[in-house]
């Protein structure tokens, strides 16, 4: 199977061969060109030129129907399926076979009997009636799996499959994918994870900048090796300046926190949490387990239910409890002017109005300081966007985003820039406490670099910094203590030089210690 | 996501959005009018140089064309200020109505006034009328969520019937059939721009148009500082681009609602300063004569910016003021169609304003591949 394109951006002239009955992996980091790339094989873009062959025979992929009929079944980072639906009717969901759905019509008999045959086959456990919605993340992600070998897949794409799975769910996955590879089925692999790529693929392409770099098989090359490539120059490893101080005050007290959603589920259960001036807490967990309404409350951006929250006053030294003011009901603007930043995890969708440009969004929250005005003055009606736009500029040099041009719409710059970008108005301030959600989610490697040695200097210059990621490998890099959380709850505390990576794993997956 | 990877380019310049596209849409809307006129028996021709004639071809052609113009830039205004808030403001009918009922109120009864105090209290009675009955709207938006299209429109209903009770039962001239209040007193109308030239030394032939479509301009300029230039312009853009960015970055997304809808409102208010104190010097029943709904279309064309917004009314102006002289000119073209010429503009650059936007930036690619910058992603 060979294909090539013509000079495209996001794909330039790519050749790719995949052997049948291998795990073949995609690397590269974002923006590199793996997703353009699938979503060509998969139908659901068309290349500009080039061909695909599949067993020797030229194919035109021009939907995803196409690609189904050819033999390749996608499973998406983000799950395709129908949440009410079952596990069943999800399965034949675009491919009924009839009419009636009933329970003993002949399609759904036919693909119960189907299902219990490759479910057997591949060792993917997965039971038909069950509710799709009700299903664990990894569970959802065998039934997307099984979805595409109904349809007969020969060549199975999967896109960062782990992006969601403890540890342990990955290690299962690769395990089936192990079964999958042992039946004759080809599998491509997309992810940025090199420890993924070294455990489970046999042979690994290399794309940046929408090229192939390098293709390696797995057993002859390493993952620094693969950095390297990625990025294209050697990658430092992290390295900690000085550990924290232990006569800094605290900076913040979480007591009994209790946070209810929309629906008036609990999504934050009784969370007690401490942040000292000068520390990295990291607060770790697979993805939808009150992270993210532990942070969205902490910055005020949803009512709280019960519990305190207090920020203290003038924690950077002197040993003793700084005075505390109770902050839950306060609003972000209010914990703004408290010293209180805050890094959202969706920085498009939170941190930025995106079709804006990227002075608007260098001053968001704090657009009624007085040095925005005209003449500096505090009771100005307008803004002084020459300033604006100077201030934007230097601060765009500081913190590296590319390119520097203030007055380009925010959505233009790259995920990582937007970061970058976003990181420099809410660090600049050198904030009491730091609110930092997914600080690297979606960002290359290069900047991931970047920005993680911009949190460490912000901790060394005394901030309290609470480090909300799903990225288990940022929390061991970044963190001083880490937490865990699991539906709602803290399940789990270890200060980060005791941590073992099994443990945490089974913390996430919701196992408390005994006694 | 994926619209923007197979939809429009994204390195193709700023202009060939708001400009290229505007005047294709135009062309297109033309092309299917002159298709039309052909079909019922006219030279497309002929009625292109009648419209353009009709509607430019004298101090007084154009004259009524810039009194239509500042209707619909008072009210395109209206609703591009709530656009900007995330707001679809169909109310500017009512309001401008309502708005009408304030403007009346000082013009009849505060008449003692000297002019330019006059002038000032029924801008600003017009302006509160329209802001308040937009605010019912606004607080149910905010507060509530129930939507301001289905509220909006509703207001339009009710505000037609209250100046049809006030009209007809409390506000009539006594011994009048028809319902109208009675005529304002000469000093409470505003000066005809003719009248001013004349003051200085410029002859002009009589027209409508009134003091007011400067007013309508500096309108246009305030509204530009207020968005783009002011804390509070920049929270209300904020709310309209991303509400949760609004929240996240402290803004009340409710309090900017309120605000957005009110200002809306109030601009919609002030056509009656044109229609009203200007022309017609009466309160009469439904002088906003749908001004109020092509406000809509003026916004969507002039892209919710002040300054396409005096661009489109201008030419929303021409087509009101050239398709009444069409009428009068050729046998078989009746108003109708110049209503359907009025509907074929609002139908291309309005509601298929975006249709031919992939075309053209992959045209544009085509032709200058290699020139344009690289996208900045």
């Amino acid at each position: 199977m060979c294909k090539a394109f013509g000079p495209v951006r996001a794909n330039d002239d790519i050749s790719l061969a995949l052997a049948k009955g291998k795990i073949h992996g995609i690397v590269g980091e974002n923006g590199a060109g793996k997703t353009t790339l699938m979503n060509v094989l998969y139908g659901c873009q068309r290349a500009d030129a080039g061909e695909i062959y599949i067993n020797g025979a030229r194919r035109s992929l021009r939907s995803s129907a196409a690609a189904i009929r050819a033999g390749i079944g996608m499973v998406h980072q983000h799950f395709m399926l129908v949440d009410n639906f079952s596990v069943l009717e999800n399965i034949m969901l675009g491919c009924e076979r009839g009419m009636f759905l009933g329970a003993n019509s002949p399609g759904p008999r036919r693909a119960r009997a189907e299902l219990q045959r490759l479910a057997a086959e591949y060792k993917l456990r997965a039971d038909p009636d069950a509710l799709t919605g009700d299903l664990p993340v990894g569970a959802q992600q065998r039934v997307e799996m099984l979805k595409t070998l109904v349809r007969g897949a020969e060549i199975l794409i999967l896109d960062e499959p782990t992006g969601a799975l403890t540890p342990q769910e990955a290690d299962d996955l690769f395990r089936i994918l192990r079964v999958i590879r042992g039946q004759g089925k080809t599998v491509v692999l997309i992810t940025h994870k090199l420890r993924e790529i070294m455990a489970v693929s046999d042979r690994v392409t290399v794309m940046r900048d929408g090229r192939v770099v390098a293709v390696r098989e797995t057993r002859d090359t390493n993952a620094g090796e693969l950095s390297e490539l990625m990025v294209g120059r050697a990658v430092a490893t992290e390295s900690r300046t000085a550990p924290p101080r232990r006569d800094s005050g605290t900076a913040l007290t979480v007591k009994n926190l209790r946070v209810r959603d929309r629906h008036r589920v609990v999504r934050v259960r009784d969370v007690n949490l401490s942040l000292r001036s000068g520390e990295i807490l990291g607060v770790a967990g697979v993805a939808g387990n009150g992270q993210s309404e532990l942070l969205e409350a902490l910055a005020g951006m949803c009512r709280v239910d019960g519990g305190e929250i207090v920020f203290h006053r003038g924690g950077g030294g002197g040993g003793g409890d700084g005075q505390g003011e109770a902050a839950a009901g306060s609003s972000p603007s209010q914990l703004r002017a408290k010293g209180v930043a805050h890094v959202p995890e969706d920085r498009r969708a939170t941190g930025m109005v995106a079709f804006e440009s990227a002075s608007h969004a260098a001053i968001l929250g704090y657009h009624r300081e007085a040095q925005y005005r005209r003449g500096r003055n505090p009771r100005g009606i307008f803004f002084d966007w020459p300033f604006i736009g100077a201030q934007t500029r230097r601060r765009m040099d500081e913190f590296d985003v590319r390119p520097p041009l203030p007055e380009i719409r925010a959505a233009q710059f790259s995920g990582g820039n937007q970061q970058k970008l976003i990181l420099a108005r809410e660090m600049v301030r050198e904030p009491r406490v730091l609110l930092i959600g997914q600080p690297t989610r979606g960002v290359d490697i290069g900047a991931i670099e970047f920005i993680h040695r911009k949190i460490l200097t912000l901790r060394d210059q005394g901030s309290a910094i609470l480090l909300v990621s799903v990225e288990l490998e940022e929390i061991l890099a970044l963190a001083d203590r880490i937490v865990v959380m699991f539906n709602g709850a803290v399940v789990g505390e270890t200060p980060a030089a005791a941590a073992d990576e099994k443990q945490l794993g089974r913390w996430m997956a919701g196992v408390r210690d005994e006694g | 996501m994926k619209a923007e990877t197979l939809g429009a380019p994204q390195n193709v310049p700023w202009w060939i959005d708001p400009l290229l596209l505007t005047l294709c849409n135009l062309a297109l809307a033309f092309a299917f009018s002159a298709l039309l006129v052909w079909f019922i028996g006219e030279s497309p021709p002929a009625i292109a140089a009648e419209l353009l004639r009709g509607a430019f071809g004298s101090a007084e052609a154009v004259g009524y064309t810039l009194f239509y113009a500042t209707n619909f830039i008072f009210t395109g205004l209206a609703v591009a200020v709530a656009y900007h808030c995330g707001l679809f403001n169909i109310g500017g009918e009512g309001q401008a109505y309502i708005g009408g009922l304030g403007l009346g109120l000082v013009a009849l009864y505060m008449d003692a006034l000297p002019f330019p105090l006059l002038l000032l209290c029924a801008m600003l009675a017009a302006a509160l009328f329209g802001a308040g009955w937009s605010l019912v709207p606004a607080v149910l938006q905010a507060k509530r969520g129930s939507h301001v299209v289905i509220t909006t429109i509703m207001f339009n209903f009710i505000a037609a019937a209250l100046m049809n009770y006030l009209l007809v039962n409390v506000l009539i001239k006594p011994g009048s059939m028809s319902p109208e209040t009675r005529v304002f007193a000469d000093s409470a109308h505003l000066p005809m721009v003719h009248d001013l030239a004349a003051a200085v030394g410029l002859g002009l032939s009589a027209s409508p148009l009134n003091l007011s479509f400067f007013i309508a301009l500096l309108c246009c300029a305030a509204t530009w500082l207020f968005l783009w230039h002011t804390p509070w312009g920049y929270e209300v853009r904020t709310v309209g681009g991303n509400p949760r960015a609004a929240v996240y970055a402290g803004i009340s997304p409710s309090r900017c609602i309120i605000l957005a809808m009110c200002l809306s409102g109030g601009l919609a208010g002030l056509l009656s300063l044109n229609e009203i104190l200007g022309s017609q010097h009466r309160l009469l029943i439904e002088f906003t004569a749908g001004y109020g709904f092509v406000g809509i279309a003026v916004a969507l064309m002039g892209r919710s910016h002040p300054a396409g917004i005096v661009l489109a009314a201008i030419l929303f102006g021409a087509l009101y003021q050239g398709g009444a002289e069409l009428a009068y000119t050729f046998e078989r073209i009746s108003k109708d169609i110049v209503i359907v010429i009025q509907g074929l503009v609002i139908l291309f650059t309005g509601a298929l304003g975006f249709m031919l936007r992939p075309p053209l930036g992959a045209a544009w690619a085509k032709i200058f591949r290699g020139g344009g910058g690289r996208a900045v992603a």
